[in-house]
């Protein structure tokens, strides 16, 4: 095996080049965390932090993405910079994302599509409320209120179609009213009042929801309230003989891990929204992690959960760690999607802060042979903590948004391995793609898990290519969110969605399913041809998950949230048609409803539906969502 | 109705003018796929053998056979062998120049719609392409590919029978020009069948060629479109059922001649003349066909029919979800319904993209006179025939700017080995009379082959006719007026003739629909609500209509007469061909029938059709029981029969 030999002995020569260049301090390795990437609180008083106010928009967007400080601009020289001070990008200019912008969709930073600035508060609806729960709400002590901005910001997720028209100005149907228990018994005081005077609940926690669970049904006629649990985030207990915490489930993903790390412990549940999505929220979609490898999705991690419901408090007697007790009462309610209660406790693993943490990039000549060294990693069950995936179109925009280069020489590096992958290699540019990963544990094994993982690669064409293009690939989730704003000022709409699929049908269905939205595009009048791109975000023993990023310019299109939605449904359609799941991690809500009889059959669907009726008989928790 | 159609291009015009050696050694750089996986042959053989799809069949035939899988894998290996083709370049270029050599010779002109050669060159590109072209002679697949090589067209990989195989030096120039070879029957064979199926399937994943195979499965001897078979339309669609395509694209191909070569080899064929074993002395004694005019030829190709948008809410594709996609399965019944259906249509499409040439009115008229026409009255009613066709959307390659009587003539000059010419007096005969003394029995086959060679070239027509031509009969035959029976009267026309004809199955109230807006497009008919009345003029046209499908009608008679009146309880299958066949001579010379009785074609269609209407019942795999006296269906067919 000639080439694998001089490929794995390049590939040290370049690490080897590349770790003489960069001379990076051994223990700031260490240092590098997955939280690195998301938005800091200053280090200074990091226990200082300030969970989630009640009037979150004022730190938050109303009608986009995350912080209101932190946003993605064209300057006026042209350039792209991220403003604020919150992420590692903060601040800095990223001279290609411009070109890309402008060549992938045919965008002109002339043509803008600005959002309206404030809301529009005589837009909004006045409140339909029902006095006497208010009123037995007041003597629960329960704050509330039904000021527009806190119900406008509570009535939408973050599926297109929302943002859009908050952009536009236009708002729907909104809760009537907002609560923020404080507890749990907070919670079965709401629950109970809303149950006695027929008030329609719909509980809230980050707002992060692709799957339109949000939003208030047209057909509700009682008054809604929002259940706003971001007052329940405290972390009640710390088991450290078992390796628990007990926590309130309102509690948002990055103060958990704060508070956490605080103790030296750290749950290493890291789905790419968890600056603001919440534990709760986790497990009302069955929420994923990026690191799930190591420490598993949420269904894993959760020992015991503890949830409201207008039947009374379900929950386990104890906290083994394994029962054999009929069908687990928890995978009612993981997924449960805040059709049946609130989620107010959860008991959950916690592990140790890992000693050391390692980023990598591993660069393939194209996207099969990716994929074949993904099944192959976990057919060898040896997937460090993440491993991603990137198709070639993804890599390029990664690529986009390579800040500055402080020096001449880091530009000269940067050419250097350019030549050496494309010309040396004899890789195409337009076909190859990158794997992004991250290793976690102590030092020792890190580096021989990493030796193995580069292994595998090499048997595939695979040639390392730097931790920095492996921590640029993450930073990418935290940030991608944020760009989507940046299109939207400028004709260009997208979203993400994804699905798991058996590992044989990866290729096709990546293959088929990019192909069909550039085509239902065409179809459908979108004058110039959409971005369409997935990466392999997850590997398990049979499949992996694939997340599509779809999005295109929509001048000249009278309806284009209108189009965006058919090609996503096609798209959906074609997944299926492929052997892909209805959903991964985001869930159903109402956006993916049609299919749930499909995906569960008709007795499946069934059984849920009778858990409901037992359950909630009056509809109460009435987001519609699911069933 | 009437479709805009492309125009053509005479190929040969190039060949005649340029030197045909550097034509065939020109740059040939064909336009690919853009997914194409670049492989040779010889690694297709592997990536073949190495398949799980094929691993799996390896194993399960060896666990039920108790055969070792070595022993299994290397008879795979053999049919693979035997199989495979062996595409050469220099082989084509051979091809290139000896058949325009060839062609050059055989005929007038090829003509070729380039507007159909572009919208191919832009689906190669896109998606696998399964070329799919009617067939009628052996010259089809030359002809194919030579167009594609002329095209600078990927060459294709064609489907063949193998018969060929045993033609000792063609079969393997043939195989080094792109065919492989198929088993003409294979069906509980489940090792040849997956390799014969993921050879297929590989190379159109692969987009290694274009696959090419004739929807029909055999030569047509009488020139009517053939009942298409599903089984290799299935394997080239499922790639896309099963998502490992996006999509394929479908090219249905019209190759029309204005003579065809084996004409009256045909007609002696259909008469229990043996054919002869393809045999490479054969096709050199053949060469004898190289001396005549076969006038032009036509080459159609179809609007490119892409299986997704075929499939598009007919195919539920995660029924494929639940089983590995390497484990063979049988298609379900929606998907058999659907390939079924599918290919009917592709054939209709092919009939409809198959050009006319004057001639073939003529031959239809010439059938309807059997004692002959004068060439006065012949070209007015050419010209009559020509207008009726046209409003009813046919093909026709009609000479702009000459005088009828002129076309006529010219055809008659073609194929004059078909007629007597005396005194004005045009008549269908035997032109070669043999010297010696002809009972009368051997004289009737003398004029039945030409007969039957004229009409195979009234069939190329038919199609345009049929539906009218069934709602005529039906007319005839229906006790009133009234919509519901002349539509019962054309259903049951329908459903007797649909082993004979191209009609799509379920498809009856639409041509229903379709024959009466063309007859009352045409002033033949008014169809009210209730009633459907024939126009003062319309006789003559209905009249026309169904004396076309009268010859069927009469033969059909012959089968069902000879069932119920000569056989004694059971009958064999191998009996039955020559004993109806002596039975319907008999007829003949007793003058109650006409001489299309005597077709093989129409006896083997009449009897499935039998068999599928429960009028006869196969015993065992070779005994009939003709169930004339109980059958439900045929109370109904009598009185059709006996008013004709």
């Amino acid at each position: 095996m000639a080439s694998n030999s001089s490929s794995s002995s390049a590939q040290q020569r370049l690490r080897i080049i590349a770790g003489h260049l960069q001379k990076r301090p051994e223990d700031e390795h260490a240092s590098v965390a997955a939280q690195e990437c998301k938005a800091e609180t200053p280090r200074s008083n990091p226990s200082s932090a300030a969970p989630v106010p009640k009037r979150r928009q004022e730190i938050m967007k109303w009608n986009g993405w995350g912080y209101s400080d932190s946003r993605f601009l064209f300057n006026k020289k042209g350039q792209a910079e991220f403003t604020g001070k919150r992420y590692r990008l903060s601040g800095l200019i990223l001279p290609s994302l411009k070109d890309w912008f402008e060549g992938t969709f045919g965008a002109n930073l002339q043509h803008k599509s600005p959002a309206t600035p404030t809301v529009n508060l005589s837009a909004v609806a006045p409140p339909n409320l029902n006095e006497p729960f208010i009123e037995d709400l007041k003597a629960a002590g329960v704050a509330a209120s039904h000021d527009p901005e806190d119900r406008v910001f509570r009535a939408h997720g973050h599926c297109l179609h929302e943002i859009f028209a908050l952009r536009e100005g236009r708002i729907g149907r909104v809760p009537d009213m907002v609560v923020w228990p404080s507890c749990h018994s907070d919670v079965e005081k709401i629950v109970e009042l809303a149950c006695k005077h027929n008030v329609c609940l719909i509980p809230y926690g980050g707002g992060t929801s692709v799957s339109s669970a949000l939003e208030c049904p047209h057909e509700e006629t009682r008054s809604i309230v929002s259940l706003d649990t971001s007052q329940m985030n405290r972390i009640l207990w710390i088991d450290e003989k078992n390796l628990t915490a007990h926590v309130e489930a309102g509690i948002i993903g990055q103060d958990l891990e704060r508070q956490l790390n605080e103790h030296g412990y750290c749950t290493g549940h890291e789905p790419d929204s968890m600056e603001f999505s919440s534990l709760g929220g986790w497990v009302a979609t069955r929420a994923s992690g990026m690191k799930k490898n190591i420490y598993g999705n949420i269904e894993d991690l959760v020992v015991h959960i503890k949830m409201v419901t207008p039947r009374g408090v379900i929950e386990k007697s104890c906290l083994g760690p394994r029962m054999s007790t009929g069908p687990d009462i928890h995978h009612f309610i993981l997924g449960s999607e805040g059709t049946l209660g609130v989620v107010t406790e959860v008991t959950m693993k916690i592990r140790p802060i890992p000693e050391y943490q390692k980023y990598g990039s591993v660069v393939f000549p194209n996207f099969q042979q990716g994929v074949a060294c993904l099944r192959e990693v976990a057919r060898q069950r040896c997937a460090p903590a993440s491993i991603r995936l990137m198709d070639n179109e993804q890599f390029q925009f990664g690529h986009a948004l390579k800040p500055q280069v402080s020096s001449i020489f880091m530009s000269f590096l940067d050419g250097l391995k350019k030549f050496y992958i494309t010309k040396f290699k004899g890789f195409d540019p337009h076909h190859l793609c990158v794997a992004t990963l991250l290793f976690e544990g102590d030092r020792g094994k890190v580096l021989q898990h990493e030796k193995q993982v580069y292994d595998i690669a090499a048997k595939f064409g695979g040639l390392a290519a730097g931790e920095d293009n492996g921590q640029r690939g993450y930073m990418l989730t935290f940030v991608i969110a944020y760009l989507r704003d940046l299109g939207m000022d400028y004709y260009v709409i997208g979203e993400s969605f994804e699905t798991s699929v058996p590992w044989d049908r990866v290729l096709d269905l990546c293959r088929n399913v990019k192909e069909r939205i550039v085509r239902e595009c065409k179809e459908r009048g979108v004058q110039f041809p959409p971005l369409s791109t997935c990466r392999v975000t997850q590997t398990y023993d049979a499949g992996a998950c694939v997340y599509f990023y779809f999005a295109f310019n929509y001048r000249g299109l009278s309806d284009p949230v209108h189009v965006y939605e058919q090609v996503e449904h096609a798209a959906r359609e074609e997944i299926l048609a492929n052997g892909g799941s209805l959903s991964h991690h985001h869930g159903v809500g109402k956006l993916r409803k049609e299919w749930m009889k499909e995906s569960v059959s008709g007795v499946g669907l069934g059984m849920l539906k009778s858990v409901k009726e037992y359950v909630d008989p009056q509809n109460i928790f009435g987001n519609r969502n699911l069933l | 109705m009437l479709k805009k159609r492309d125009d053509f291009e005479d190929i040969l015009e190039e060949r005649r003018r340029s030197s045909d050696l550097r034509y065939a050694l020109r740059c040939y750089t064909p336009t690919l796929y853009r997914g194409l996986v670049p492989c040779k042959a010889s690694m297709l053989k592997s990536i073949v053998l190495q398949s799980d799809h094929l691993q799996y069949v390896i194993k399960q035939v060896s666990s039920e056979s108790g055969e070792s899988t070595e022993g299994v894998s290397e008879e795979a290996s053999l049919i693979l062998d035997e199989m495979a083709h062996c595409l050469q370049l220099s082989t084509i270029r051979f091809f290139a120049f000896t058949l325009s050599k060839a062609f050059k010779r055989l005929f007038r002109s090829v003509c070729v719609n380039e507007e159909g050669i572009q919208r191919l060159q832009q689906a190669v590109q896109e998606h696998p392409v399964v070329l799919l072209p009617s067939h009628r002679s052996y010259m089809d697949f030359l002809m194919m590919s030579y167009l594609l090589y002329t095209y600078d067209l990927p060459l294709p990989v064609i489907a063949a029978g193998m018969d060929f195989m045993s033609m000792k030096f063609v079969g393997e120039m043939l195989r080094m020009s792109g065919a492989f070879f198929i088993r003409r029957s294979f069906g509980g064979d489940k090792l040849y069948w997956a390799v014969f199926s993921e050879y297929v399937k590989t190379m159109l994943r692969n987009g290694y060629a274009p696959i090419e195979f004739f929807l029909e499965g055999t030569r047509s001897r009488t020139c009517k479109s053939l009942t298409p078979k599903t089984g290799l339309l299935n394997i080239v669609m499922e790639p896309f059922f099963k998502g490992e395509l996006f999509d394929v694209n479908l090219v249905p191909v019209s190759i029309s001649y204005e003579r065809i070569l084996e004409e009256s080899l045909y007609a002696r064929e259909l008469l229990g003349i043996p054919k002869p074993k393809e045999s490479t002395s054969g096709l050199l004694k053949a060469r004898r066909v190289l001396s005549e005019d076969y006038g032009s030829m036509y080459v159609y190709f179809g609007h490119p029919v892409s299986v997704r948008s075929l499939a598009e809410g007919k195919i539920n594709r995660s029924q494929y979800n639940l089983l590995p996609r390497y484990i063979p399965q049988k298609p379900s019944a929606d998907t058999h319904e659907f390939l079924s259906d599918a290919a009917f249509r592709l054939v209709r499409i092919q009939e409809e993209n198959m050009v006319l040439k004057p001639w073939v009115l003529i031959a239809t008229l010439l059938l309807q006179n059997p004692d002959g026409l004068d060439l006065s009255s012949l070209a007015e009613q050419t010209d009559w025939l020509r207008h009726l066709a046209l409003a009813f959307g046919a093909f026709l390659d009609w000479p702009d700017h000459e005088a009828c009587s002129e076309v006529v003539s010219c055809s008659l000059a073609l194929h004059r080995h078909l007629l007597s010419v005396s005194a004005g007096h045009v008549q269908l005969s035997v032109t070669d009379v043999p010297q010696v003394e002809t009972t009368p029995e051997e004289a009737v086959f003398h004029q039945a082959v030409v007969v039957l060679s004229c009409a195979s070239y009234r069939n190329q027509i038919l199609h345009v006719f049929l539906r009218p031509a069934l709602l005529a009969m039906a007319m005839q035959s229906a006790n009133s007026n009234r919509k519901d029976d002349v539509y019962n009267g054309f259903n049951f026309l329908r459903k007797v003739f649909s082993n004979e004809f191209i009609l799509c199955p379920g498809d009856s109230v639409q041509d229903f629909e379709e024959a009466c807006y063309l007859l009352m497009k045409r002033g033949v008919l008014q169809v009210l609500e209730h009633e459907i009345v024939m126009s003062a003029s319309g006789h003559s046209t209905l009249a026309f209509l169904s004396s076309v499908l009268d010859p069927f009608l009469q033969g059909y008679q012959v089968v069902c007469r000879y069932l119920c009146e000569e056989t004694n309880e059971n009958l064999t299958e191998k009996e039955f061909i020559p004993a109806v066949r002596s039975f319907a001579l008999k007829l003949i010379l007793a003058g109650n029938t006409c001489y299309e009785a005597l077709s093989s074609d129409l006896q083997k269609n009449a009897l499935a059709a039998f068999l599928r209407l429960k009028a006869v019942r196969k015993l065992c795999l070779f005994t009939f029981l003709f169930l004339c006296h109980t059958g439900g269906k045929i109370p109904t067919q009598k009185p059709i029969l006996a008013r004709l």
